[in-house]
């Protein structure tokens, strides 16, 4: 058992950290849930790709450097410790790209990925409607058989960053019929700008288009955008949710990155007197090291061959919950200053307090910790 | 990097686990409670026999270790199966002795305590108020001052050793764990040495202490709930079994990220023995048991709240241990130590989540 990183792995740090020094913006960008800061942001994602730093994980021949899961965590750690900005690119890089290494074709990686890679292309991920929400195998937007492919219509929701994305990618109902929710469903990718898609865009709490509704009434999709096998969308879906949950979703080096910035902010802001808030940045400091080796020995696994299981729900619940309670406590430490709305922590503790909510939310994360690490009886649902 | 237990230390656990599930603990706990040593020093030499107390001892005498890792294994073992006794102590003794060498007598200590033959029990500062079983303990180690530390002054330390029957004296305190017999230390006996070194010696064996402490802590919030799974399985109310209600499932769930979560910090801990890091580990084990253990009561219900029934000796042990050699405040302290308030001069500008 050991945490420390091999010479080549520090090798690679120290070019990540030097290109970072030399690259990483020296404002802060505009927030990406803006037309202005997206623009910003999609620019900053193609100096990141010119020198192969956007995926890192990736093959080389799609725009990556092929590092092993522990680099990655690596450079995550460097990029967050940098203050380069979020990406925008994630729901593509998190969710779409897994999904088409496991179940893609070889035409669709070659076509998809690239354009992922620079930012060029900005998925959002089309999953949710008004009546399917925690119940997403309730959906009931269609995909009617056409000429050389499909014919999708319905309403999807909640659709983060669709309002300034190029594409998107959903489950969609291809045979109506089945006896059960799950079956029947196909994964598709469509173009938000095809005739028949309207989107409208959604503020959220602070009113910042953050996602948007999708209206689609017959839009074309040719066969080859379908992912994996058609009426088989759910298996392909599910297999890749846990990216989402799990490892990529979140890297621990973004929590450590503001863990060390609230403990700044706490040296500088600190009422000594005041040890209520004491402990919870010592907490803060705490958690963003726990998630940091908890990720580490997932990491270990998944490089002895073990499989990222039910274990990555343990994984989403930990790192919502961290996350707000940092920024709140963040908030706390700047008192009335804390109100203000345009700071980047005022704008990181709205974003937080969606965490439990997306990505499955947290009450269903409990009960698959529950059913499948604690082997609880299912109950109703 | 490989951030996993090797196959040797999963084995180690393993046959613990074995070791002291065929022990069948509760009895031996409820002996030790009511004064009764004798199966408890019985269990004390099979454990001495696997190994365990021999890791805080250096090879020089008649230890294996020191391997911080394989004692936070062990520790987590004897804290699953409520194992009472001055463990903790004994080990923070160990480390005691042989930081100091031959100025703490370690050839004539370390090896019974290696061995299994001596408990030891240990007040140090900034351990706590208490001492651990002095009227089981053989050897009586206590560190002091002579006078207060100021603001520019640590005062040189004093270490002393008395036996068994001269040690503390006065009357013994009840803990909320009635395995758990304490007194206030009675710095007296045989001078053992004194000086810096002894106050350098005595913060090593606080961190040891702390650690073992989290890693019992984190054994005893796992045997909760392993405990409490098992029981709502098994009770069933309405017709279902209680494991089935959501309301119960989600609190489980709390408990297992909970300790799911401390088990990284425990043992990255281990690598590092930096001072932070072992705090870190202290309160993320020791508030993780701590909520389990609450869970576990709820959950059980009345029956829970028994003390005939077995779950109350891993109960009240949660609680003891919380507090014991550190409280959760001076533990998250201990971690802003590190990232602590900087001169303001060199103070960074703060702000920046980047979500
Ligand atoms: C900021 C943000 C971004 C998002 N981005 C996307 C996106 O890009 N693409 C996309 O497809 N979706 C996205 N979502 C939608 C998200 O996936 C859904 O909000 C989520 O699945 C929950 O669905 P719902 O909001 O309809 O809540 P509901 O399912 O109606 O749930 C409401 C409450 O009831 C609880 N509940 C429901 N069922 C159960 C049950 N069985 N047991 C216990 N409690 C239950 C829930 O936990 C929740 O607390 C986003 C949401 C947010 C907030």
């Amino acid at each position: 058992m050991d945490l420390d990183h091999s010479p080549a792995d520090e090798a690679f740090r120290a070019e990540a950290r030097a290109w970072l020094a030399a690259h990483v913006p020296l404002a802060p960008l505009p927030s990406l849930e803006t037309a202005e800061g997206f623009a910003a942001h999609r620019a900053w994602e193609s100096e990141l790709a010119a020198d192969r730093w956007s995926v890192v994980s990736w093959p080389t021949a799609y725009g990556g450097r092929g590092v092993d899961i522990v680099r990655w965590l690596v450079f995550e750690e460097e990029y967050y410790a940098a203050g380069a900005p979020g990406r925008v690119s994630q729901n593509g890089i998190n969710l779409l790209a897994p999904t088409l290494f496991d179940h893609g074709t070889q035409e669709q990686r070659a076509r998809v990925l690239p354009s992922m890679a620079t930012g060029e292309t900005i998925w959002a991920q089309a999953w949710s409607e008004p009546e399917a929400g925690s119940d997403l195998a309730s959906l009931t937007s269609r995909a009617v058989r056409t000429d050389g492919g499909w014919l999708l219509s319905g309403q999807k929701t909640w659709s983060s960053r669709a309002a300034f994305a190029d594409r998107a990618f959903g489950l969609f109902r291809s045979e109506p019929d089945t006896p059960k929710p799950h079956q029947g469903l196909t994964y598709l990718m469509f173009d938000l700008r095809a005739p028949g898609v309207t989107v409208r865009p959604i503020g959220r709490l602070d009113g910042r288009p953050a996602f948007a509704e999708l209206f689609l009434d017959s839009v074309f999709v040719p066969d080859e955008d379908v992912i994996g096998e058609v009426g088989q969308g759910w298996r392909v879906a599910m297999s890749t949710a846990g990216n989402e949950r799990g490892l990529t979703l979140r890297s621990p080096g973004r929590f450590l990155a503001a863990a060390d910035r609230l403990a700044d902010l706490w040296r500088t802001h600190a009422d000594p007197a005041d040890t209520a808030l004491r402990d919870r940045v010592a907490d803060a400091v705490i958690g963003a090291r726990a998630y940091q080796l908890f990720t580490y020995a997932g990491a270990s696994r998944f490089a002895a061959g073990e499989p990222i299981g039910p274990e990555s729900s343990l994984n989403k619940v930990f790192w919502s919950e961290y996350d707000i309670a940092l920024h709140e406590t963040a908030l706390d430490l700047l008192g009335p200053e804390g109100e203000l709305a345009d700071t980047d922590w005022s704008e990181g503790y709205v974003f937080s307090l969606a965490g439990p909510l997306y990505a499955g939310t947290n009450e269903i994360q409990r009960d698959i910790i529950a059913e499948r690490l604690l082997g609880l009886p299912k109950g109703r649902r | 990097m490989r951030f996993l237990l090797d196959a040797e230390q999963r084995a180690f656990a393993d046959s613990l686990n074995a070791l002291l599930t065929a022990a069948d603990t509760p009895p031996v706990i409820r002996a030790w409670a009511t004064g009764d040593r004798t199966p408890g020093r019985a269990l004390w030499s099979r454990l001495a026999d696997a190994g365990v107390f021999a890791l805080a001892v250096p090879e020089a005498y008649e230890g294996v270790g020191p391997l911080p890792a394989e004692l936070a294994v062990a520790f987590i073992e004897l804290g699953r199966h409520g194992v009472p006794g001055p463990l903790v102590e004994t080990v923070a003794a160990a480390v005691l002795l042989s930081e100091l060498g031959e100025s703490g007598s370690a050839k004539r200590l370390l090896p019974a305590l290696a061995s299994g033959e001596a408990l030891a029990t240990v007040a140090l500062p900034g351990g706590g108020p208490f001492v651990l079983d002095a009227e089981a303990a053989d050897i009586h180690l206590t560190v002091d001052s002579p006078e207060a530390p100021t603001r520019d002054t640590t005062p040189p330390a004093r270490l002393h050793l008395s036996g068994s029957g001269s040690g503390p004296t006065g009357s013994a305190r009840p803990s909320l764990d009635p395995a758990r017999h304490l007194t206030l230390p009675h710095p007296t006996g045989e001078l053992l040495a004194t000086g810096p070194h002894v106050t350098h010696a005595a913060a090593q064996a606080l961190t040891w202490a702390r650690l073992a402490t989290a890693a019992q802590s984190l054994g005893v919030g796992l045997a909760l709930l392993d405990r409490t799974v098992e029981y709502v399985k098994q009770r069933t109310q309405f017709g279902v079994p209680i494991g089935s209600f959501q309301a119960v499932k989600h609190q489980l769930a709390d408990a297992k990220i909970a300790l799911e979560f401390a088990r990284p910090l425990l043992f990255g801990a281990a690598l590092s023995m930096a001072p932070a890091d072992v705090a870190a580990a202290k309160v993320a084990a020791g508030e993780a048991a701590y909520a389990t253990a609450r869970t576990a009561l709820q959950l059980h219900g009345a029956i829970g709240y028994t003390a005939e029934y077995d779950l109350s000796l891993w109960l009240t042990k949660a609680r003891a241990l919380r507090t014991a050699w550190g409280s959760p405040a001076e533990c998250r302290a201990e971690v802003l130590t590190v990232h602590g308030p900087r001169s303001t001069d060199s103070a960074v500008s703060g702000g920046d989540p980047r979500s």
